[in-house]
């Protein structure tokens, strides 16, 4: 898709003068470190999802509260739009700059203020990496349990406005079930609490609603997350197949039987070999699939789960079953899948990362769908997934140097996630909407829904000038792109004018 | 598998879409009823009773996939029935308050029993819902898978909005197993031990999924594996307690609840080691659940010094006594702001439950 925000299907922005805004916004917002120069721009112009780039007309890098609220004020007095970044983590662009726009960067807000471990909770700034919550929380037996694969770097700002996930979602739940309390500046400056150190707050749940909101609804300025004792013991299966269809019922007949494993993943043959020429990590490059199974808990427990596992895989047709005999074998297994992305990377020049979700029970149908699609594109694609809650991850490869090829690639990334969609799934399990997937939210969500999106928009940003463009489209966008997904003869959104 | 139907299940999505319509058009005021168990809860609400009872019936279930899908009017004991077959259960151990409660005034109530500190609330279960909004129209949000991010969570937003923002009439729920084994203990000690003790456990991975301190004794429940279950029972010690004792807790049929005490009933909600102080308080006189994050009581101290110290210890205080004036605690003055605003975008006309929550919304 052409990347650029497009006043005629992304709303008017209005256009400052570059010069007058920094003017206007040094003003404001006295020392605040506002970055201007075409040099200095240059780092920020993409986030992790770096085939999108766009210059932003200014980067601000505040450091304290008080310049984040100026900082908002004077945008708002401008009308000069704001996009939100943390550590420009995020696969799906939404922290890609705008061009008329201010990127506020909240990296310098990186103080963990308070580890409380009677209470088990931490309570931190929001550039602070979600991993350095674990660190440390982990003298005190205890660790904060979403682990985003980018948990080294991404920061919780970021897994707040994302809702991020991780590999152990399944049992431990997402962003969404770790964040007790956030605070946050609105657009128009002014600041609330939303959640409690207690276990509820009064009036609507906008806690849950701020966690994905992708930065579009506020700026949040401090977050307290849960912490969970570690487990007593964690051990790990690995399980080889000789068919992909096989090891998705297996992940089935795991969860029939009862049990809810910490971490429950599976790689296809493309996967595998790449992971294993790359971390050398044990795996069988003969077999079609491979099933990790993390089985957390306390001791006798984890014994009785482990033995119930081996049974359900045998009988599932499992061609080898391997246990990790210590931590270090452990730490190996996962690394493979955890080096996936990179892993895929090493293959081939470029790949692009999808994150649709799906009931479990359609695995061997979608896979096969992928497969053809796959071939009927011309471009390889390795499957990684969470297994466990149906969250796929293609990786689509190729080469953006070829003429074609990425706009190829993202051609064939919308068709696997509209296949998702009509599998009764979603279109991002994980990495959210942004700017990426903004044309797939018109396969997914009717026009009315939509509406009641931006109605919901325009509760807590009615001038729409916090990250627009990303997250939810305008009607005039699905109108434009939706036409492609005619079903039934049926134009989707008669009533709107098509350019 | 199949889904597990009963011959009363019925479809009436759009009688109610229209019925919303035509009070949408009318700015005529409904007063949602499912099975009309907890009007205690909220304030009174004036307007034409909309009732979601004949919409009912589970729609989707596959053990398999731990999801079920179910419409607003069914039973929650149906529901539960259901899930109890497969093994499975609601992990947030809704109050029912009476056999009429249906799965949707259990999702916009928002009301989760003792195993809320370790499972989550109902909120954390939700993962889809469909709702009919002011224009009578039935919208989709969430979906019906683990996972999805996409658009704002507008399914998790109507848990414990009691109505006011939209018409449930189906939810997407996660469930999970039943833990294979689950054994009560009553342990005799003070409350400050008790506390201390619960910090203590918090920390370390016990198989702890209810809590609760009355009356000298601390009542624990543990549950999950066998061997995990009989190891921490050997522990801790204490006597045997009845299983029954967590459904009359989750139910209000404790004594504390009930009888001829007259002076109005509270719910505080507390970071669970907060400590509450205020003149005429006594904190050995209430009920602490949820490893003291829940706490109740019955208290003639007027609501605004009550709601002062629970918001010096970090909490709110709701008052359960039918006719109270304000049973919420009042929001600041910006969150209300905001809570008008978005009340106003998705009720325009203030036709859905006004004044249930708040005088203003």
């Amino acid at each position: 898709m052409n990347i650029h925000y497009d006043a005629r299907l992304d709303g008017e922005l209005p256009r400052r003068d570059k010069a007058e805004v920094l003017a206007h916004l040094q003003q404001a917002a006295p020392g605040l470190t506002l970055l201007h120069r075409e040099e200095d721009l240059h780092p920020f112009e993409c986030d992790g999802l770096a085939a999108y780039r766009v210059m932003p007309m200014l980067v601000a890098l505040p450091e304290t509260l008080e310049q984040v609220e100026a900082l908002l004020k004077g945008c708002r007095a401008l009308g000069v739009p704001v996009v939100t970044r943390g550590a420009g983590t995020g696969l799906s662009g939404g922290a890609l700059p705008l061009e008329q726009g201010v990127l506020l960067v909240m990296s310098r807000f990186k103080r963990i203020l308070e580890i409380d471990p009677d209470a088990r909770i931490a309570r931190v700034q929001p550039g602070v990496r979600n991993l350095a919550i674990s660190e440390a929380a982990a003298p005190h037996g205890l660790y904060y349990a979403p682990d985003p694969s980018s948990q080294i770097a991404c920061s919780i700002g970021g897994n707040v406005a994302e809702n991020a996930g991780g590999v152990h979602c399944l049992k431990y739940g997402l962003t969404v079930h770790n964040v007790m309390k956030v605070e946050i500046l609105t657009i128009e400056g002014e600041r609330m609490t939303l959640g409690s150190e207690a276990l509820d707050a009064p009036g609507f749940d906008l806690l849950a609603l701020f966690n994905g909101s992708e930065g579009m609804l506020g700026v949040v300025t401090e977050i307290t997350v849960k912490l969970l004792p570690k487990p007593e013991t964690t051990k790990v299966l690995m399980a080889s197949f000789d068919d992909v269809g096989k090891a998705g019922r297996a992940v089935g007949d795991i969860i029939a039987a009862g049990i809810i494993p910490g971490g429950l993943e599976m790689m296809d043959n493309l996967a595998i070999r790449a992971a294993e020429d790359f971390i050398h990590a044990g795996y069988p490059v003969e077999a079609e699939a491979i099933l990790l199974c993390e089985l957390d808990g306390v001791e006798a427990d984890v014994d009785d789960d482990v033995d119930r596992v081996r049974e359900v895989l045998e009988k599932a047709g499992a061609t080898d079953i391997q246990q990790a005999r210590d931590e270090a074998e452990r730490a190996r297994f996962w690394a493979g899948r955890k080096n996936a992305f990179p892993a895929v990377g090493r293959m081939s020049p470029d790949y692009y990362c999808m994150d649709g979700t799906i009931p479990r029970r359609e695995l061997p149908r979608v896979l096969q769908g992928i497969s053809d699609l796959s071939d009927a594109y011309g471009l390889k694609v390795a499957n990684v997934f969470h297994a466990g809650d149906g969250n796929m991850h293609p990786l689509i490869l190729f080469d953006a140097n070829r003429e074609g090829e990425l706009e190829q690639a993202e051609a064939l990334g919308g068709k696997i996630l509209e296949l998702c969609v009509e599998a009764g799934g979603s279109i991002t399990g994980e990495h959210g909407v942004g700017r990426e997937k903004i044309n797939q939210m018109c396969a997914q969500f009717g026009s009315d829904e939509l509406t009641t999106f931006h109605a919901v928009k325009a509760a807590f940003d009615p001038e729409g000038l916090l990250n627009p463009g990303k997250n939810i489209p305008t009607l005039a966008r699905c109108a434009e792109f939706g036409a492609m997904h005619v079903h039934g003869g049926e134009l989707p959104h008669p009533e709107l004018p098509r350019f | 598998m199949a889904t597990p139907t009963s011959p009363q299940d019925r479809d009436v999505s759009t009688e109610l879409g229209e019925r919303v319509r035509q009070a949408n058009a009318a700015g005529t005021a409904l007063r949602i009823v499912g099975g009309d168990t907890k009007a205690f809860y909220g304030r009174a609400v004036e307007g034409e009773v909309l009732s979601t009872r004949e919409h009912r019936g589970i729609t989707g279930y596959d053990p398999v996939e731990l999801i079920v899908s179910v419409r607003a009017g069914t039973p929650l004991a149906e529901l539960e029935a259901a899930l109890a077959e497969n093994g499975q259960m609601l992990p947030f151990e809704p109050p029912h308050f009476g056999d009429a409660a249906t799965v949707g005034g259990t999702v916009a109530a928002g009301l989760s029993g003792p195993r809320r500190p370790w499972a989550g609330a109902v909120r954390d279960f939700v993962l889809g819902a469909r709702v009919i909004t002011h224009t009578g129209d039935e919208q989709r949000f969430g979906g019906e898978v683990m996972k999805n991010v996409a658009g704002y969570d507008l399914s998790r937003l109507m848990v414990g909005a009691q109505g006011g923002l939209g018409l449930l009439t189906e939810v997407t729920l996660k469930v999970l197993p039943r833990p294979s084994s689950s054994h009560g203990l009553r342990l005799e000690m003070p409350l400050d031990e008790a506390r201390e003790r619960l910090a203590e456990w918090g920390r370390h991975p016990l198989p702890l999924t209810a809590a609760a301190w009355q009356d000298g004794a601390l009542h624990l429940r543990l549950e999950g594996g066998p061997g995990s279950v009989a190891a921490t029972r050997e522990r801790l010690g204490g006597e045997d307690l009845d299983a029954g004792f967590w459904d009359d807790l989750r139910e209000q049929r404790l004594p504390l609840f009930g009888g001829d005490d007259d002076r109005p009933l509270w719910r505080i909600s507390l970071p669970q080691r907060a400590r509450l102080e205020a003149d005429g308080l006594d904190e050995q006189a209430m009920l602490h659940d949820w490893a003291g994050a829940q706490r109740w009581l019955r208290t003639e101290l007027p609501a605004a010094a009550l709601r002062e110290a629970c918001a010096t210890a970090g909490g709110h205080a709701t008052c359960l006594t039918p006719g109270a004036a304000e049973p919420f605690t009042p929001l600041p003055e910006v969150m209300l702001k905001y809570h008008r605003r978005l009340k106003a975008e998705l009720d325009p006309k203030g036709i859905f439950n006004p004044g249930r929550l708040y005088a203003e919304l």
